[in-house]
C-alpha cells in the first residue's frame, strides 16, 4: 500500500534526524585531540584518558575547567606521544553517560574520568566490571572504597575558599551594601561557593546584606538573567553566580553597570569592564597525582580536593579592572589566612 | 518578611521581569497556535528556537546587523517548518514522534554549528531598551512597560494581530476549517495541504524569532541548549490558552509573573526551600490548566493526518 511505504520513509527520516542529533551532542566516534600517529618507534605507550562531561568544553565553567587541565597535562607529558585523551561532552543524560563510560572502559583507556557527581551511581556499577581500568569522578569525596571498590578516585573543589575571597572583595566594594548571588541548584560545589562567598562578605562588611536566589537549573540562561535583574532591582550593586547559565546574568550585569565575580573558569572575556576577579578551578594538580599513582599500580581509593593552598584553586584578577589597593590587600590577606588555616571559610 | 513583598519596588520588578520572560513564550506559542489550529502538533518548537537563536546570533555578530539576524532566524525557522510540513503533510508521519525528531535535530545542529563556527561563548550588542519620550518617564508604569526592547513590544503586538488573522480573515477561517474538519474544507475547495504548510511554516518562523528574542535581544549570548526546554512550555501554553491567542497571552504572563515572583521571594529571604520556589510556576500552571481550562476542546483534526479519498 502507498501509505505504508510513506510510513517507512518517514520513520527512516525521523531516525535519521535522531542520528544527526546524536552525532552532534554525543560523538559516537569520540573526538581525538589531534589524531596524529608518530612515525618513530614508540618507546613507551602513551597514557590514555577518556573524559565524560555534562556540558561543553567551552562552557566557561565546570566542563571547561577539566578540559583545560587535560590540555595542560598533555603539554607537560610531551604531547601526543606521551598523553592522549578523548572526550564526550554534553552528556547531560546520565544513561548516555553510563554507556559512554562502559564503552571507554572496554576500549582499554588507562583512566576514565566522569566529570560530574551525577555519574557516581553509574560508576559504582561499572567500575567493578573493569578492575584493570582506573576511574575518577567529581565533584564528590566518595571513592566507594568502603564498598570494596578499589579503582575509583574522587575529587572535589573547596570552592568555598575562592568564594570567601570573592566575598571579602565584594563586601568592601559594595556601596549599596546589597550583594546578589545567582545560584543554580542548592547542591555540590555551587552551594559551597555560595556559602563561602556569603561568609566572606560578612567578614569584611557585616552591615552588608547577601541576597541569594536559585534558578533550579544549571542551564536556564533566561531565568538566570531575570534573577540578576531581580537582584539589581532589590538594590544589589555587586553580583556573583555559578554554573554555565550565568552567562545570562553576566550580560545583565554588564548592561546595568554592576560588578561581577566569577567562579569555575575565567569569565573575564565575556564582560571585561565589570568582572573583578574569578576563582578558577585548575585540576592539573589532582590529575598529575592520579596519573603517577596509576603508573605505580594504584588504581583508586584516594579522594582529592583542590584548594588555594595546593594551587588547584587560583584567584584570577581581571587586569582591565582597577581594584582599589586596600581591597587587593584584603584579598591577599584572605588568601593567606585560608592557606595557613587561620580563616575558616564556611560558617 | 512576607510584607516585604508588597512594596512598589518588588511589584514593579515582578511585572517588568514577567513581561520580559514571557516574550519568547509568546512568539513560540502564537506560532504553535497557528500550527495546531490547522491540525498539526509540532513538538519541535524548542529545536526551531535553538536554530533560530543561533542563526540570529551568528548573523548579528558577523554582519553587525540585528535585523539581518532576525531575518536569518525567520528563514532558518521557516525551513525547519517546511521540513516539518513535508514530513507531517506529505509523508503523514506520526506528528508527536517526528516533532521530537526535529527537536533533537535542532538541539544537535545548533550545538554543532556553535562549536564549529564560534567555539566559545561570546556576547553581542543586542537590541537596546527603547526610550520612549514621556512614556518611559512615567513613574512605575514607565519602568514596567516602556523600557523594554523592540522585540518585546512586537511580541505583544503579535497577539491582537494573530487574533485578527485567526478570527476575522478568510485565511484564518480556512486554517480553523482545516483543523476542525479537513474533509469538509477539502470538499469546499480549500487545499488542506497548502493551508497546513502555511501554518507550520509560519509557526517555524515565529519559533525562530522566539529564539532570536533570547539570543540578540534579551540575553545577547548564545549557549548550547540555551532554551533549556522553553519550547515545550510554549506547546503547553497553547493548550493552556485554549488555542486562542488571548489565552496564550494570559498563560505566558501567568507563568512568567509567577517565575518572577519566586525569584523575588528568594531574594527577600522568605524562608521556603528554593526547590519549592522554582516549582511554583509549574505547579500553578498545572493547577489552572486542570481547574479552569477543561471545557475547551482542541481542534478536532489535531494530530490526524489528512488523506484525500479518491
Amino acid at each position: 500500500m502507498k501509505t505504508s511505504a510513506w510510513m517507512k520513509i518517514s520513520i527512516l527520516f525521523v531516525l535519521f534526524t535522531f542520528l544527526l542529533a546524536a552525532c552532534a551532542t554525543t560523538p559516537a566516534t569520540p573526538e581525538v585531540s589531534e589524531p596524529e600517529t608518530t612515525d618513530e618507534p614508540v618507546v613507551e605507550e602513551p597514557f590514555r584518558v577518556a573524559l565524560i562531561m555534562p556540558s561543553a568544553i567551552n562552557d566557561l565553567a565546570f566542563s571547561q575547567s577539566i578540559y583545560d587541565a587535560l590540555v595542560k597535562i598533555q603539554t607537560e607529558m610531551g604531547g601526543e606521544s606521551g598523553f592522549q585523551f578523548v572526550y564526550s561532552e554534553n552528556m547531560f543524560v546520565v544513561d548516555d553517560a553510563a554507556a559512554a563510560i562502559r564503552d571507554y572502559a572496554s576500549q582499554g583507556y588507562d583512566l576514565v574520568i566522569a566529570h560530574g557527581s551525577q555519574y557516581g551511581s553509574s560508576l559504582r556499577e561499572i567500575a567493578p566490571d573493569f578492575p584493570e581500568v582506573s576511574f575518577a569522578h567529581g565533584t564528590t569525596v566518595d571513592t566507594f572504597v568502603d564498598e570494596g571498590i578499589t579503582n575509583v578516585f574522587a575529587y572535589e573543589a573547596a570552592s568555598d575558599q575562592g568564594g570567601y575571597v570573592n566575598g571579602v572583595m565584594a563586601g568592601l566594594l559594595t556601596e549599596s551594601n546589597v550583594v546578589g548571588v545567582v545560584g543554580p541548584i542548592e547542591t555540590g560545589d555551587a552551594k559551597l561557593y555560595i556559602d563561602g562567598f556569603k561568609a566572606g562578605v560578612m567578614a569584611s562588611n557585616p552591615e552588608a546584606q547577601v541576597n541569594i536566589n536559585y534558578t533550579g537549573s544549571f542551564s536556564d540562561v533566561a531565568l538566570a538573567s531575570e534573577a540578576a535583574n531581580t537582584h539589581i532591582g532589590a538594590g544589589a550593586d555587586i553580583l556573583t553566580g555559578t554554573a554555565q547559565m550565568v552567562v545570562g546574568a553576566i550580560g545583565v550585569a554588564e548592561e546595568r553597570g554592576v560588578l561581577w565575580f566569577g567562579t569555575q573558569s575565567s569569565q573575564t572575556s565575556l564582560a571585561p569592564s565589570i568582572v573583578v576577579a574569578n576563582q578558577v578551578y585548575d585540576w592539573t594538580v589532582v590529575l598529575r597525582d592520579i596519573i603517577s599513582l596509576i603508573k605505580e599500580g594504584t588504581l583508586g581509593g584516594k579522594a582529592y580536593a583542590i584548594t588555594l593552598a595546593n594551587d588547584g584553586l587560583v584567584m584570577d584578577f581581571n587586569p582591565q579592572y582597577t581594584l582599589p589597593e586596600s581591597v587587593g590587600q584584603a584579598a591577599a590577606e584572605a588568601i593567606q589566612g585560608i592557606e595557613s588555616g587561620s580563616i575558616t571559610t564556611l560558617p | 518578611m512576607i510584607e516585604d513583598l508588597f512594596s512598589t519596588t518588588v511589584l514593579v520588578g515582578i511585572l517588568a521581569s514577567g513581561i520580559r520572560l514571557a516574550t519568547p513564550y509568546l512568539y513560540a506559542a502564537i506560532g504553535e497556535t497557528f500550527g495546531q489550529r490547522s491540525g498539526v502538533l509540532n513538538l519541535g518548537v524548542d529545536g526551531q528556537m535553538l536554530l533560530g537563536a543561533f542563526a540570529a546570533f551568528y548573523v548579528a555578530l558577523t554582519y553587525q546587523n540585528l535585523w539581518l539576524g532576525i531575518l536569518a532566524a525567520i528563514i532558518v525557522g521557516g525551513l525547519m517548518g517546511l521540513a516539518m510540513a513535508y514530513v507531517t503533510v506529505n509523508l503523514q508521519a506520526q506528528q508527536g514522534i517526528s516533532g521530537i525528531g526535529f527537536y533533537l535535530f535542532g538541539l544537535g545542529m545548533s550545538d554543532l554549528l556553535f562549536q564549529k563556527l564560534l567555539g566559545t561563548v561570546e556576547t553581542v550588542r543586542g537590541f537596546p531598551s527603547l526610550y520612549i519620550p514621556f512614556l518611559s518617564d512615567i513613574p512605575f508604569l514607565g519602568d514596567i512597560f516602556f523600557r523594554q526592547n523592540i522585540l518585546v513590544y512586537l511580541a505583544y503586538l503579535l497577539v491582537p494581530l494573530a487574533w485578527f488573522v485567526m478570527n476575522k480573515t478568510t485565511l484564518g477561517l480556512k486554517i480553523r476549517a482545516v483543523g476542525e474538519n479537513p474533509e469538509a474544507a477539502d470538499s469546499l475547495g480549500v487545499s488542506v495541504a497548502r493551508v497546513r504548510y502555511f501554518s507550520i511554516i509560519l509557526g517555524g518562523m515565529l519559533s525562530g524569532v522566539a529564539g532570536a528574542s533570547m539570543s540578540i535581544a534579551l540575553l545577547n549570548v548564545f549557549q548550547q541548549n540555551m532554551t533549556s526546554g522553553l519550547g515545550f512550555i510554549a506547546v503547553a501554553l497553547v493548550y493552556f490558552g485554549g488555542w486562542r491567542p488571548g489565552g496564550v497571552l494570559l498563560g505566558a504572563l501567568l507563568f512568567s509573573m509567577v517565575n518572577a515572583l519566586q525569584l523575588w521571594i528568594q531574594v527577600k529571604g522568605i524562608q521556603i526551600p528554593s526547590d519549592f520556589a522554582v516549582m511554583m510556576p509549574y505547579v500553578l500552571t498545572i493547577l489552572v490548566l486542570v481547574l479552569a481550562v477543561q471545557r475547551v476542546r482542541p481542534p478536532s483534526a489535531l494530530t490526524k493526518p489528512f488523506e484525500r479519498e479518491s
